[in-house]
């Protein structure tokens, strides 16, 4: 830099040109002030004033619904494709530990050399589906939260539990009753850890469904009390207009009453179709499910329990030292599955489930007739005849619970399609609606500045 | 499982529905002894405390044979036979194991045996090296099988006339009572409460508790070198008593015993389930009685006998109470057995696990 600094800053400004026109005294807010004066004072400031109100009214209540729904739908997808299939595989979860637990012990009783290969390989079906769903729920869930630490058990427990089933079969194997020991011991383990786990998690994600279905049911109060409150003022405007011109009608503004009512009438009926659909899936479905869910896991109970009658041989009584445990367990099964099956009865709604329950209750019926067939053949000393008559291919008390256990699978199907269907319909009573709203606002607020735009025409 | 009597009377502080409360009702067999052998003076109160004891237990006895059975016959022969004979079971009460003498005589119920042609036994089918099933064959196997069949050889001529009913535990009694079968042979400990409800023979087998843990370890039997140690015992059984007065410093109680948060570790509904806990190393030893600890130590190599044993019992036959004819044919044959088949059968089936023993125990016979 060479030249000094004055020689940039030499040519001054001249004083020539006025300053800026006087201000009014008191600054810019003083200025807005006496704006609105004007525009509340005069015909076409409170014209466009209205003009504002009004297209912000709308446009605020095509938002407000937009976002409104759009977290209602959110909540409903959910529900269909979220929430609902985690607590039902959550139910697989339960449903498979409870299941290999019985194939385990049928498999025992059996004998080592006798053990049917469909039964090891419906054990083993169990448990990889077990571990499968397992993975998956991890997946979806926090490591902190309720379910993540079910999952965390259940993870932990698993491995345990099918190592004291290996032991129990190869101790079997070479005819050592420690065997039995080790099955009982594992079959304490499922009952008194991963069951228990298994059902916390369940009810977790059961408790995540019931939470995704009251969002979705929720009334979308805000955008029906903006909606009426931008369709009141767009009465009152016109009814305005009318007292002052006589003109009846004003085209744009009757355009936005049009497009605001629409709006309006979407938004309720789609609404109350999405509720009634989530409301159908709640009490039709998904109680049903819960139901028959907890009735195929009494029946897995009571099965595992009745095959342990045989295989402890008495070893294990009651707290009470009167009776013996698996035995009292398995009548404690069987009543829960009984009352279960009541109510389920009770909820079936159409002939379809109805038939299916009636079935699984036959097999109850027939389960409990047969039990007390070997009860007395057990008492009576005849220890192979009562095996057989729990596990033989005819006649047997298996081959009654494999008719509940397939009645309660087909039921189960049944009522996860009605939940399915009536989900799916009101999730899309909701479809489109949050961009219809959206759109509708828009329209609403151009037909109310155009038509404000016309009455203000008049004073041009 | 074994429950056996406690051969030295306890204080007597315990008797009556404290005694109950303690051993959680699931012993009812070990309830029945405490009462009965409580240091109560004098035959007369003896007796006096049987006849109670037979009306205080009935209630019990019917609820296990409702339990599994419904309200049949055997519940209302236990009865009439409890109530019967109070005071020759009171006399009888300070040496359980004495029999009726030997006799060769026939009697009403031999007859109807040979009649039928097969002798129909009570036996364990989960019990190694004493009654248990062979997976392979499916035929029952051990001691008491084959003196179940000595028996029958002696009756009908044939080890091979024989029914064996597998019966559990709490069955043992109500199936003798109801007839269902003949005779148990079913390592069942002669005591004071069970002589009063069903006929024994004499002791053919002499038992104790013992200390079972692994081969290595520095356990060397019920003494000092317990301490510090996890020591697994059945519920309530004589083991769980010895140790509750002495357990020389081991651990052998689960944090929440008796409720229903019981971790079922160190006290275990079934001595076979001590075994388990020790493999999976839960447990250090086991306390039990030391037939059944050669019944775990013959499942597992890697465990054996440590020490000797330090209390004393008898297996025996039992019968329905009032078949003398059959008792009499029992201690007969037990008699013959006692020669040579019996070490034959405790060489082929225990000796390896439970060495030492150089024969079965003297018979005692009531004086006529």
């Amino acid at each position: 830099m060479t030249h000094p600094p004055q020689v940039r800053s030499a040519p001054h400004p001249a004083p020539g040109p006025a300053p800026a026109p006087a201000r009014p005294p008191g600054g810019p807010v003083a200025e807005a002030g006496s704006r609105l004066r004007a525009a509340v004072t005069t015909e076409p400031g409170r014209l466009r004033l209205i003009g504002a109100v009004l297209a912000a009214l709308v446009v605020a209540f095509g938002a407000v619904t937009a976002l409104e729904v759009s977290d209602r739908a959110a909540a409903a997808e959910d529900v269909v494709s979220g929430s609902q299939p985690l607590s039902a595989d959550a139910a697989s979860v339960y449903r498979s530990l409870a299941d290999a637990d019985t194939a385990a012990s049928s498999g025992f009783l059996a004998g080592a050399v006798k053990e049917p290969a469909s039964v090891r390989e419906r054990y083993e079906k169990d448990i990889a589906l077990a571990s499968e769903l397992l993975i998956k729920a991890a997946t979806n869930t926090e490591g902190s939260s309720e379910s993540g630490r079910q999952i965390a058990t259940l993870n932990k427990e698993l491995p345990v539990y099918t190592g004291r089933i290996e032991a129990a079969r190869a101790h079997n194997r070479q005819g050592l009753p420690l065997g039995g020991a080790y099955l009982r011991f594992a079959n304490e383990q499922m009952t008194k850890v991963l069951l228990p786990a298994a059902q916390k998690l369940y009810d977790a994600e059961t408790a995540r469904l019931h939470q995704d279905d009251e969002e979705a049911s929720r009334w979308p109060v805000l955008s029906v009390a903006v909606g009426l409150a931008a369709l009141g003022a767009l009465l009152w405007a016109q009814r305005r207009t009318y007292l002052r011109t006589n003109r009846v009608f004003n085209h744009g503004l009757l355009a936005t009453t049009a497009a605001t009512t629409a709006a309006l009438l979407w938004l309720t009926v789609g609404h109350t179709l999405a509720r009634d659909g989530l409301t159908e899936a709640r009490e039709h479905g998904q109680r049903s499910l819960e139901v028959l869910n907890d009735s195929r896991i009494s029946s897995l109970k009571a099965r595992a329990n009745e095959n342990l009658v045989l295989v402890a041989r008495g070893a294990v009584l009651t707290d009470d030292g009167k009776s013996d445990k698996y035995e009292t367990e398995y009548g404690a099964g069987m009543a829960e599955l009984g009352k279960g099956l009541d109510r389920a009865g009770k909820l079936a709604d159409d002939d379809g489930a109805r038939a299916l329950v009636a079935a699984a209750g036959a097999g109850v019926r027939e389960w409990r007739d047969r039990h007390q067939e070997v009860s007395s053949t057990d008492r009576a000393g005849n220890y192979e005849g009562a095996v057989r008559k729990v596990i033989g291919a005819e006649g047997s008390t298996g081959e009654s619970f494999d008719t509940v256990d397939k009645a309660l699978e087909k039921a189960l199907a049944h009522e996860q399609s009605e939940f399915t269907r009536a989900a799916r319909d009101g999730r899309d009573a909701l479809g489109g609606l949050p961009a219809g709203a959206a759109v509708l606002g828009l329209l609403g607020a151009v037909g109310a500045i155009l038509g404000i735009n016309r009455r203000l025409s008049e004073y041009r | 499982m074994t429950d056996t009597t406690t051969a030295a009377a306890g204080s007597g502080s315990a008797a009556g529905p404290g005694a109950r409360e303690r051993s959680r009702g699931r012993f009812r067999d070990r309830f029945r002894d405490r009462i009965s052998l409580r240091g109560w003076g004098g035959v007369g109160g003896m007796a006096a405390v049987c006849a109670l004891t037979a009306v205080t237990l009935l209630p019990l006895s019917r609820g296990a044979g409702n339990a599994v059975t419904g309200p049949g016959p055997g519940s209302g022969s236990a009865r009439s036979a409890a109530l019967a004979s109070p005071a020759a079971a009171g006399e009888s009460c300070t040496a359980p194991e004495t029999s009726l003498p030997p006799s060769t005589a026939g009697g009403p119920n031999i007859a109807e045996i040979e009649k039928r042609g097969k002798l129909i036994v009570g036996v364990d089918q989960n019990s190694y090296r004493w009654g248990y099933r062979d997976p392979v064959s499916d035929d029952l196997k051990g001691f008491d099988i084959d003196l179940a069949r000595a028996i029958a050889e002696n009756i009908l001529g044939s080890r091979d006339a024989v029914i064996f009913r597998a019966i559990p535990t709490n069955q043992r009694i109500p199936a003798l009572n109801s007839d269902t079968v003949d005779l148990v042979v079913r390592t069942m400990t002669i005591n004071c409460a069970r002589a009063e409800q069903v006929a024994f023979s004499t002791a053919y087998f002499e038992v104790g508790q013992q200390v079972l843990a692994s081969k290595g370890s520095d356990i060397t039997g019920y003494d000092a070198s317990l301490k510090g140690k996890r020591v697994c015992s059945a519920e309530g059984s004589t083991a769980y008593e010895a140790l509750e007065k002495n357990a020389f410093g081991a651990v052998f109680r689960d944090a929440h015993d008796g409720g229903p948060a019981d971790e079922d570790i160190l006290t275990v509904p079934n001595q076979l389930d001590c075994l388990v806990r020790l493999q999976e190393g839960l447990a250090d030893a086991v306390v039990t009685d030391n037939a059944l600890a050669a019944g775990q130590a013959a499942q597992d190599p890697a465990v054996e006998l440590k020490g000797r044993r330090f209390t004393s019992e008898y297996y025996g036959v039992a019968a329905k109470l009032g078949k003398d004819d059959l008792v009499r044919r029992v201690n007969h044959v037990l008699e013959e057995y006692r020669e040579a088949a019996w070490k034959k059968a405790y060489r082929h089936w225990l000796a390896d696990d439970l060495p030492g023993i150089s024969g079965p125990p003297a018979p005692k016979y009531r004086q006529p």
